[in-house]
C-alpha cells in the first residue's frame, strides 16, 4: 500500500498530510512533484491544502493544468483513491473530478477555526470508520470554502448520497451546509476541513484520524481497483 | 559638490554629506550617495541607538546565538532563531501591503539563517476604532498579515492588539517570526573567499520601495504627504517558493553566506555581507534581473522589491545552485564575485558607478543624542485617588472593561490567520501564550509578545521592566521557562530630547529586567520617528519572548476547567490604579504612577507557578494584567471557546481585602499576580510550593456554575460576560 502526496509549489499542508500518513497511520508515503507524471505505483493520492500556484487567480485554476493533474485524472478514472483537502478540494473541482465550484466565504474573510461536522455518509473508502450521523470536530482554514452547486446538481448529489460531511453551523455560506463530497463512483473525496490537523492527541482533537484509517482499512480489504 | 536638495531628498543632512565627501576624497556619484543614504539611515545603521543597544545582555541561562540579521538560542541539538521587526510607517501609508511585507521581511530573516520558519506573532497598535481611518488600518493590516502569512504556510500563532489615541496617525505593526534547525545547519550573512561567486536569487528588481528605509521609515509623518510609492508590494507565493528553494540550497553545503535583500535592498546585502566577511565584492548590475526597463544604477541599488536574496556560493557550484532555483521557477544568477580588497564595487553598462569601502558604509556615524525628562511628566504622574469616584455598579464597570477593544477577545483577528498549519500549535491563540510542539522531540516552545505602553509613558524604566516581566509571566502560565528576548523599540523622533529620554530609560529597563531573569536579548529592531502632526506615539518597547517547555505534554492554559476546582490568587493586590485600563475607560484619565514592580517577587511568583505546572498540580494559570483581577477572572471563565464555566469568589477574600478601594481590588493592575486553579486534593501541595517560594497565596473561591460571582461586588451570568468580551471588536469591523 502506498500513498502519494502531491506537491505544488504553493502547497503548504503537504508535509502535514505526509506526517499523518507516515507517523500516525504508519503507511508508506512519497511526495509527488507537480511537474512529474505517472501514478502507477500509488494506491491513494492526497492533494493537500495550500495555495497551489499562489491562487491569485481562482483557487486551483492553474493547478488543474499542471502535468501531474493529467495523471491524477487518469488515476481517478481507473478507480484509484483520491482525497483533496481544502485547496486540494478546489483543485478537484477545477479538474472536473467533482461537481460544483467554490466561492469566497460569505464574510469575505479567511476563517481558521474548529468547526463541527455531521458525518452523512459512511459507505465510502474515506469515512467507513465513522458512525453515520456522528458529530466530529475538524478545523477549517480557507478563504474560498463557500461551496456552490446548482439545484439540479444538488439534487443529483443527494440522490446518489454523495454528501459525506455537512457543517452543523454553516461558517462560510456553503450550499446545503456542504463541507465534503465524493464523486458518483465514491473513489474521489473533496473536503474543506483539514483532518490532518486533528489526527493526534496533542492537537486538541483526533476526529480527523478516522479518515486516514478508513482509507487504510479500505485498501487492505480491497487492494487497488 | 552635489546639490543640497539632492542629498536632503535622500534623507542625509549637511554633516553627513560632508563626511561622505571626506571618506570618498571626492564628490560621490549619485549611486554612491544613494548607497550611503540608505546604509546610514536609522532603519539600517542605527546611528542614534547603537550605543545604548550595546548594553543588552548577550548571555543567559540558555546558550545564546547572536547573528547578523537575527538571533536565537540553542536547546539540546536545535537552534531556535527568532526576531521581531517593525513595519510601522509602510503600514500607516498602505496597511495591507505594509503589513504583508513586514511579515515577508521578518520571515526571510529567519530562513536566511538556515532555520525553517515555524511560527509568527504580530504585535499591533492603532488609534481608537471610533475613527474611520483607524478601522481602515486595522482591517487592512489584519488582511495583509492573513494574505501573506496564510499563503506561506507559517502559522500566525499569537501577538497582541492595543488601542490608544497616541497611535492615531502612526500605527505600529511589529512582526515576529520563529524558526528552528539543527545546530550545525545555521547560515551566516557573510561573503568571503576570493573568487567565490555572488548570486542573486528570487524575484526580479523593480522600482518599488525605493527609499523605504531612509525617506519613509527614518522621518516623521508630515501633513498631507504622499509616501505611498515608497511602500513595497508583497508576493507571498514567490516567498513560499523562495523559502523552499533556499532551504534546499543551504542543504547542499555549497553556501558561504546568505542575506536577505530587505531594507536598502542590494546595497545593504552586498556591503554588509562583504564587511562581515572582511572581504570586498564586485557586482555587475547588468546581470540583475529587472522588472522594468530603463532603471538607473541608484534605483537598482536602493530598490526594496521583495522576495530577493544575495548568496555567496563556493566557486564551481553556481550551476547546481541555479538549478535549484530553476526548479522553483525563480531567478538564480551570478552577478559578481568576492574580491581581495575591502571595497564594494558596482558596475553598470560597462562603467564603475560606485566604489566604496564596505567599512564606511556598514559603520554608520554614531550620534550621542541629548535627552531630557519631558516637561509634563510630573503632572502626568500626579493622581489623587480621592478625586476618582468609586462607581456604584461594579458589574457595569466590568462589562465596559471587557468590551474595551484593548481587553476584548481578539478572535476576529486571529481567526483570519492560519494558526494551525504545520500542525504544531498545541495551545491555540487565546491563552496567555501559544505553545508549539516540535515533531520528534519531547520539548516544546511557547511564544508571546507584550508591552503596556501607557505604563511606559508614565515611567519608561518601570514600564519596560513590566513588559519583560509580563512576557515572562505569560510564558510561565503556559508551562514554559522564559528563555530569550527579541525587542522592537518603537519611539518618536530621537532628535527631540524628551523622546530620546524615553528611549534611553526603556532600554535601561529592558537591560535590568533581562539581567534579573537571566535571559539575553538576541535580536531586535529600532523604529524611531513614529510621530504624526498629532504628536509622538506612547513609548512602545515591544518585547517578544520565547520559552522552553522541557516536556510539552505539561503545557497549561488560562481557562478554568472543572467544577469544584479551587481558585488561588498568588501575589499581592495593592491600591494601584495609575495607568490602568479602568482609569482610562471609566474615568477618561491617563495618569498616576505605573504599578510597582519588584523583580525578586515577580521571579518568586513565576517560579512557584512553573514548578506547580511541572509537577502537574494545576488545571489553569492566568496572569492579571489590563483590567486587573476581575477581568482576569472573567477571562478564566469564558476564554475557552468550547466550554465556558463559572466561578464563585468567596466573601472572606473580599473581607480580607476590605482596606482597599473596591475599584482597586477589582480593576487595579498590581503586578506579579497569577490566578491558578487546581483540584481540591492538590491544594495543599500548591500552597506549600507558594510558601516555599515566599509567595502570598490566597484561596479565593471555587470553579463552577453559570456565572461569575465576587461576593457582594460582581454577579454576572456567563453569557453576558461572553457577549461583552467576544462581541466588542466585531461591532467596529
Amino acid at each position: 500500500m502506498k500513498f502519494g502526496v502531491i506537491v505544488f509549489p504553493g502547497s503548504n499542508c503537504d508535509q502535514d498530510c505526509f506526517h499523518v500518513v507516515k507517523n500516525v497511520v504508519k503507511q508508506p508515503v512519497e511526495y509527488i512533484w507537480h511537474k512529474n507524471t505517472g501514478l502507477d505505483n500509488f494506491d491513494c493520492v492526497v492533494i493537500p491544502g495550500g495555495f497551489s500556484y499562489g491562487d491569485y487567480l481562482r483557487c486551483g485554476a492553474i493547478a488543474r493544468f499542471s502535468p501531474i493533474m493529467e495523471s491524477v485524472i487518469k488515476f481517478a478514472k481507473a478507480g484509484g483513491l483520491v482525497i483533496g483537502i481544502c485547496n486540494g478540494f478546489q483543485v478537484l473541482l477545477e479538474a472536473g473530478l467533482l461537481p460544483g465550484a467554490m466561492l469566497r466565504n460569505k464574510n469575505l474573510h479567511f476563517i481558521c477555526k474548529f468547526v463541527e461536522l455531521k458525518v452523512e455518509a459512511t459507505d465510502t473508502p474515506f469515512s467507513s470508520k465513522y458512525k453515520k450521523g456522528e458529530i466530529v470536530r475538524i478545523p477549517n482554514a480557507h478563504n474560498e470554502g463557500n461551496y456552490y452547486i446548482d439545484d439540479k446538481g444538488l439534487a443529483e448529489l443527494k440522490k446518489n448520497n454523495q454528501i459525506v460531511f455537512r457543517y452543523v453551523s454553516n461558517p462560510n455560506g456553503a450550499v446545503d451546509d456542504i463541507a465534503g463530497i465524493v464523486n458518483q463512483k465514491r473513489n474521489v473525496l473533496g473536503m474543506m476541513p483539514h483532518p490532518e490537523r486533528c489526527s493526534e492527541a496533542e492537537l486538541t482533537s483526533t476526529d480527523g484520524r478516522p479518515i486516514f484509517e478508513s482509507i487504510v482499512g479500505w485498501l487492505k480489504q480491497h487492494g487497488r481497483t | 559638490m552635489v546639490e543640497r536638495n539632492i542629498y536632503c531628498a535622500l534623507g542625509l543632512n549637511d554633516q553627513e554629506y560632508q563626511k561622505i565627501e571626506q571618506i570618498m576624497g571626492r564628490e560621490p556619484s549619485s549611486t554612491e550617495l544613494a548607497m550611503f543614504s540608505v546604509e546610514w539611515s536609522e532603519h539600517c545603521g542605527y546611528p542614534r541607538s547603537r550605543s545604548l543597544l550595546g548594553l543588552f545582555p548577550k548571555e543567559g541561562k540558555y546558550q545564546a546565538m547572536i547573528g547578523e540579521d537575527s538571533g536565537g538560542i540553542f536547546y539540546a541539538d536545535t537552534a531556535i532563531v527568532f526576531k521581531m521587526e517593525s513595519h510601522n510607517h509602510p503600514s500607516q501609508v498602505e496597511p495591507k501591503q505594509g503589513a504583508a511585507t513586514g511579515v515577508g521581511g521578518i520571515i526571510r530573516d529567519i530562513f536566511t539563517a538556515g532555520a525553517k520558519p515555524i511560527a509568527s506573532l504580530d504585535s499591533l497598535r492603532f488609534g481608537p476604532l471610533t475613527e474611520p481611518y483607524n478601522r481602515f488600518l486595522l482591517k487592512g493590516v489584519v488582511d495583509g498579515i492573513a494574505f501573506y502569512g496564510n499563503c506561506l504556510g507559517v502559522p500566525t500563532v499569537g501577538g497582541e492588539v492595543y488601542f490608544d489615541e497616541s497611535y492615531s496617525g502612526n500605527c505600529l505593526v511589529n512582526a515576529m517570526s520563529i524558526g528552528i534547525c539543527p545546530k550545525d545547519q545555521l547560515a551566516r550573512a557573510r561573503a568571503f573567499g576570493v573568487g567565490n561567486s555572488i548570486m542573486y536569487v528570487g524575484s526580479s528588481t523593480g522600482r518599488d520601495g525605493i527609499g523605504g528605509c531612509s525617506v519613509l521609515a527614518s522621518h516623521e509623518f508630515g501633513e498631507g504627504e504622499e509616501k505611498r510609492p515608497t511602500v513595497q508590494i508583497g508576493d507571498p507565493f514567490t516567498e513560499k517558493c523562495l523559502i523552499e528553494a533556499t532551504l534546499e540550497m543551504l542543504a547542499t553545503g555549497h553556501v558561504v553566506g546568505i542575506k536577505d535583500m530587505g531594507a536598502a535592498g542590494l546595497t545593504c546585502s552586498s556591503a554588509e555581507m562583504a564587511h562581515a566577511g572582511e572581504s570586498g565584492m564586485e557586482i555587475d548590475l547588468d546581470k540583475v534581473p529587472l522588472r522594468e526597463e530603463g532603471m538607473e544604477a541608484y534605483e537598482i541599488m536602493m530598490s526594496e522589491s521583495q522576495e530577493r536574496m544575495l548568496v555567496c556560493v563556493k566557486k564551481g557550484k553556481e550551476e547546481e545552485i541555479s538549478d535549484i532555483f530553476k526548479k522553483w521557477d525563480l531567478h538564480g544568477v551570478v552577478i559578481g564575485q568576492v574580491t581581495d580588497d575591502k571595497n564594494i564595487r558596482v558596475k553598470y553598462q560597462g562603467k564603475v558607478v560606485a566604489d566604496i569601502q564596505t567599512e564606511a558604509l556598514a559603520k554608520a556615524p554614531l550620534y550621542q543624542m541629548p535627552f531630557q525628562e519631558p516637561a509634563n511628566l510630573k503632572v502626568m504622574n500626579t493622581l489623587d485617588l480621592k478625586t476618582i469616584p468609586i462607581p456604584a455598579d461594579s458589574n457595569q464597570v466590568l462589562l465596559s472593561l471587557l468590551s474595551s477593544p484593548t481587553i476584548a477577545s481578539k478572535e476576529w483577528v486571529y481567526e483570519q490567520y492560519d494558526h494551525m498549519v504545520q500542525t504544531n500549535t498545541t495551545v491555540l491563540p487565546g491563552s496567555d501564550a501559544s505553545v508549539l510542539r516540535i515533531k520528534g522531540k519531547e520539548w516544546g516552545l511557547a511564544a508571546t509578545s507584550d508591552c503596556n505602553s501607557r505604563y511606559c509613558l508614565l515611567d519608561p524604566y518601570r514600564g519596560a521592566q513590566i513588559a519583560v516581566a509580563e512576557a515572562a509571566r505569560n510564558l510561565v502560565c503556559s508551562g514554559a521557562d522564559p528563555a530569550a528576548v527579541t525587542d522592537c523599540l518603537n519611539f518618536g523622533n530621537p532628535e527631540k530630547p524628551d523622546r530620546y529620554w524615553y528611549f534611553k530609560n526603556c532600554v535601561m529597563g529592558i537591560v535590568d529586567a533581562c539581567k534579573a531573569f537571566n535571559i539575553p536579548v538576541v535580536s531586535g529592531n529600532v523604529s524611531f520617528y513614529n510621530e504624526s502632526p498629532k504628536g509622538a506615539i506612547n513609548p512602545t518597547p515591544t518585547i517578544g519572548m520565547i520559552g522552553i517547555l522541557p516536556d510539552v505534554a505539561k503545557r497549561c492554559t488560562q481557562y478554568f476547567k472543572d467544577d469544584g476546582d479551587v481558585i488561588i490568587l498568588l501575589g499581592e493586590t495593592k491600591e494601584e490604579l495609575g495607568g490602568s485600563e479602568y482609569l482610562k475607560v471609566i474615568h477618561g484619565k491617563v495618569a498616576g504612577q505605573a504599578p510597582e514592580l519588584d523583580l525578586l517577587k515577580e521571579k518568586a511568583v513565576q517560579k512557584a507557578v512553573y514548578e506547580a505546572i511541572q509537577q502537574g498540580l494545576l488545571n489553569s494559570a492566568h496572569d492579571c494584567s489590563e483590567g486587573g483581577l476581575a477581568v482576569a477572572l472573567a477571562e478564566c471563565c469564558v476564554s475557552n471557546r468550547d466550554k465556558a464555566i463559572g466561578s464563585n469568589i468567596n466573601s472572606s477574600f473580599v473581607i480580607r481585602n476590605s482596606s482597599l478601594r473596591k475599584d482597586a481590588l477589582l480593576f487595579g493592575e498590581s503586578q506579579s499576580r497569577i490566578i491558578i486553579s487546581c483540584s481540591k486534593d492538590k491544594t495543599a501541595k500548591v500552597e506549600a510550593l507558594a510558601k516555599a517560594n515566599q509567595v502570598p497565596c490566597q484561596k479565593i473561591g471555587q470553579v463552577g456554575g453559570e456565572s461569575l460571582k465576587i461576593e457582594g461586588l460582581i454577579d454576572l451570568p456567563l453569557n453576558k460576560l461572553n457577549d461583552a468580551w467576544r462581541g466588542a471588536l466585531k461591532q467596529y469591523v
